[in-house]
């Protein structure tokens, strides 16, 4: 005799319960934990923001430590005075903008009637100004993005970069305290005052960076289609941003 | 005689020595490959997936009069896919931090045979407890091996372990670097993940001449 569960009618009706008890499950755990998983998001791009300018709570040498969430917005509203968002070559003030998720304005671009908005902050530490606009890319597996701090001088101040699935160990130790640290300091225009980005460069032969003004740091062993997406997202936004930066810094 | 009976107590020990997941049934070598480059991502896998197995298993094995053979497969994916997704989510409403660090193991866990092969060959023939500790014991033997490999790697490759350097610093040359020892970059690419779990085979093999094959 065969098994009950072997009968075709009893396979479809555990496939329908199946779907639908863990369909259920898995909509209800979404919807009652949405409004925690947003803020948390809104929490983590303030401490991302802050990070690219060096406001965090690193200690040791290999901490990545942001302001904890309790603090954040308190500190992202005394050190963040001005966020406006780009459209369409204007920029508007907007007390908000830092909310504007970059991937999902690149993807209504697909839409040629669409208008992206491109956010960019101004932060005030230390009577200096900071630029900081967002950056978003590919790296080998799946996105990759982060924060750039450019400071009076036009040079980088610092930068703040993490990734969705890059590999454990190799890419995805573009968000590790070595690698980010190497950018501060780092020219963005070439000895003749093109704009030249920042190339994550192999062969270049400085692992600690003494060299500023080469627009390039040393690259990931092992990870070169990650380095070569952060330099590529870099060069891109860098590029949109700058005429902006200038002239907000005149 | 302690908590367990001689029989569970083999469903523990067992994968960790004549039975390894990796080493002998060659099983999960996708992720061994993937994210052994450094100890802490290594430790970290060996932790979600000894969750992940331990809870798999019971539930698969609690199913396991009711799954309809022909989609068991699906079934077991489904399993799956519910757990890690569910874990994922509620640490990323209460354990934000955490949740971000472990964001890529999820598909990793996901599409790890191991998980799907003791799902098959164990839990849908046995009792909860013992499926169970078939999972830790798997998982466990899964973790052993993913340290092992991670050490050597991270070792090797970058003269760190933990993110600690413990071979000196290469960039102002103490310790080691200083007698011109350098980091061999070989060890952080994949490949050398495989030639590192050969060794061990190699190394397992010669001890347990019975492992070996008869050709």
């Amino acid at each position: 005799m065969a098994k009950k569960t072997d009968n075709n009618l009893y396979t479809l009706f555990f496939a329908i319960v199946m779907v639908v008890v863990v369909g259920s499950l898995l909509a209800f755990l979404a919807s009652t934990l949405k409004p925690r998983i947003v803020e948390n998001q809104r929490f983590e791009k303030q401490q991302n923001i802050l990070y690219a300018m060096g406001i965090h709570n690193n200690e040791g040498d290999n901490d990545v430590q942001f302001i904890s969430t309790e603090k954040v917005g308190e500190v992202f509203e005394s050190y963040i005075s001005n966020q406006y968002y780009i459209q369409d070559g204007e920029m508007i003030e907007d007390d908000e903008a830092y909310l504007i998720d970059l991937a999902r304005e690149e993807a209504l671009t697909r839409n040629p009637d669409y208008k992206k908005r491109l956010p960019l902050f101004i932060g005030e530490k230390d009577g200096e100004t900071y630029y900081i606009v967002p950056v978003l890319g590919k790296g080998l597996w799946d996105a990759i993005w982060g924060f750039v701090a450019i400071g009076e001088d036009l040079v980088v101040k610092g930068v703040y970069f993490d990734h969705k699935a890059e590999t454990p160990g190799l890419g995805a130790n573009i968000k590790e305290r070595f690698f980010m640290d190497k950018f501060s300091g780092e020219h963005i225009f070439d000895e003749e005052g093109e704009f030249a980005g920042i190339t994550v460069a192999k062969g270049n032969n400085d692992p600690a960076n003494n060299r500023k003004q080469d627009n390039k740091v040393d690259a990931i062993a092992g990870s070169t289609i990650t380095g070569d997406g952060v330099t590529a997202m870099l060069r891109n936004y860098l590029r949109t941003y700058l005429p902006y930066i200038q002239s907000l810094n005149q | 005689m302690g908590l367990l009976s001689k029989k569970d107590r083999a469903l523990i020990l067992d994968p960790l020595t004549d039975n390894n997941p990796i080493t002998i049934q060659v099983l999960g070598i996708c992720s061994a490959l993937a994210i052994t480059a450094q100890l802490k991502a290594s430790i970290v896998m060996a932790l979600s997936v000894i969750f992940v197995m331990g809870v798999g298993n019971i539930v698969i094995s609690l199913l396991r009069n009711m799954i309809p053979s022909k989609i068991r497969i699906i079934v077991q994916l489904v399993v799956v896919a519910t757990l890690v997704i569910v874990v994922d989510q509620v640490l990323k409403a209460y354990a934000y931090e955490l949740s971000k660090q472990l964001s890529v193991f999820i598909g990793l866990i996901i599409t790890n045979c191991i998980i799907m092969g003791r799902f098959e060959a164990f839990a849908l023939g046995n009792g909860v407890w013992r499926s169970f500790l078939d999972g830790i014991g798997n998982a466990l033997g899964y973790g052993v091996i993913l340290i092992i490999v991670g050490f050597f790697r991270e070792l090797l490759g970058s003269g760190t372990l933990l993110g600690i350097q413990v071979l000196g610093d290469p960039i102002t040359k103490t310790g080691l670097y200083s007698i011109g020892y350098e980091n061999n970059g070989f060890m952080l690419l994949s490949p050398m993940a495989l030639i590192v779990v050969g060794i061990i085979i190699w190394i397992q093999r010669t001890r347990s001449p019975h492992l070996v094959e008869e050709n």
